[in-house]
């Protein structure tokens, strides 16, 4: 995978989030947290995991995902770690 | 009849014995049947060619349950290949008996890798497809033997006692994604896993089954296409017996 713009990776997890979580991607603002604001259950999250994953080709450890909270902490452990 | 029709099934196990009454069952229903097998190529195509003449679909995969990446590997490819994944039938099972005093540790470990992990094994794999569907059936064949235990078997009843656990949970884990996931427990069903018994053994046996006599594959395939099917969309987590009546 070649190096992503950053506002394409931002679009990109906004509508993964949007698709998981069956929510219009207007109602995701980059604060948005998962379980609070946008009501995910445990499968919901381990699916985006699972959904990144497959589209960033990172790995996401288990202890990992649960520092994940917000939409934004997901972005940023894109951008972080993407290769 | 044709209530299988677009669903895609995979057997593990289905060469032989009970798998093999499933995978017939759930192709003369419509349904695109992956017959797996991990030692029997002969039988395997024999199941399919059976399939294959009376008008049923299908195609065999070889595998091995135990092996965690290759299951990995081999259900996400049948997922992409044939568009999804709906009927997952958790079949395959040995035996190595002998009393605990005197059964090797290899005999414990190779009867937990097939008869358990490898229920684990392909369950985790389909359920990554059935979570995408929002779709899914996950039917596996448990024992009479893990009920109500049985000298000789402390392997095979662990394992199959550990069949219902794993059911138990994987169906609430599972159910918001509109996967159901139960378990059928046979009691003596006449296959090459009880033919060998000895005569007067089977005559025991047959004297404590209210219905008087051993099951057929059949019996039991008839009730796995039932909890495939939309009749049974409300029931999961649940293990169905099939033993005539011997354990209740």
């Amino acid at each position: 995978m070649g190096i992503q713009h950053e506002q394409e990776i931002v679009g990109k997890v906004k509508k993964m989030v949007a698709s998981q979580l069956g929510k219009p991607e207007d109602e995701i603002s980059l604060e948005s947290a998962f379980i609070e604001d946008l009501g995910a259950d445990s499968l919901d999250l381990v699916e985006l995991v699972m959904a990144m994953e497959d589209e960033f080709g990172v790995e996401i450890s288990d202890e990992d995902a649960q520092r994940i909270i917000t939409v934004q902490d997901a972005i940023n452990y894109v951008l972080e770690r993407r290769k | 009849m044709a209530e299988f029709k677009d669903k895609v099934a995979l057997v593990t196990g289905a060469s032989r014995g009970i798998g093999r009454a499933v995978a017939l069952e759930l192709a003369s229903r419509g349904a695109f049947v992956i017959v797996n097998y991990a030692q029997n190529e002969a039988s395997a195509k024999e199941v399919l060619s059976t399939i294959e003449s009376s008008g049923g679909k299908g195609e065999i995969r070889h595998f091995d349950v135990a092996k965690t990446s290759t299951v990995q590997d081999e259900i996400g490819k049948i997922g992409e290949e044939f568009g999804g994944l709906h009927i997952l039938v958790n079949n395959a099972g040995i035996t190595r008996d002998g009393l605990i005093v005197r059964m090797k540790e290899e005999d414990w470990d190779v009867v937990l890798s097939v008869d358990l992990k490898g229920v684990f094994n392909s369950t985790r794999a389909a359920a990554k497809i059935m979570m995408k569907q929002k779709y899914g059936r996950i039917i596996s064949i448990t024992s009479i033997i893990g009920e109500m235990g049985n000298s000789g078997q402390v392997n095979y009843s662990a394992a199959k006692a550990g069949i219902i656990g794993f059911t138990k949970s994987a169906a609430k884990e599972l159910g918001s994604r509109g996967i159901t996931v139960n378990a059928v427990s046979p009691g003596l069903i006449e296959t090459d896993m009880t033919r060998n018994l000895p005569e007067n053994i089977k005559n025991k046996y047959v004297e404590g089954i209210p219905l008087g006599r051993f099951g057929t594959p059949e019996n039991v395939a008839k009730v796995v296409a039932f909890l495939a099917s939309d009749d049974a969309s409300y029931i999961t987590g649940e293990v169905v017996r099939v033993n005539g009546g011997l354990y209740t």
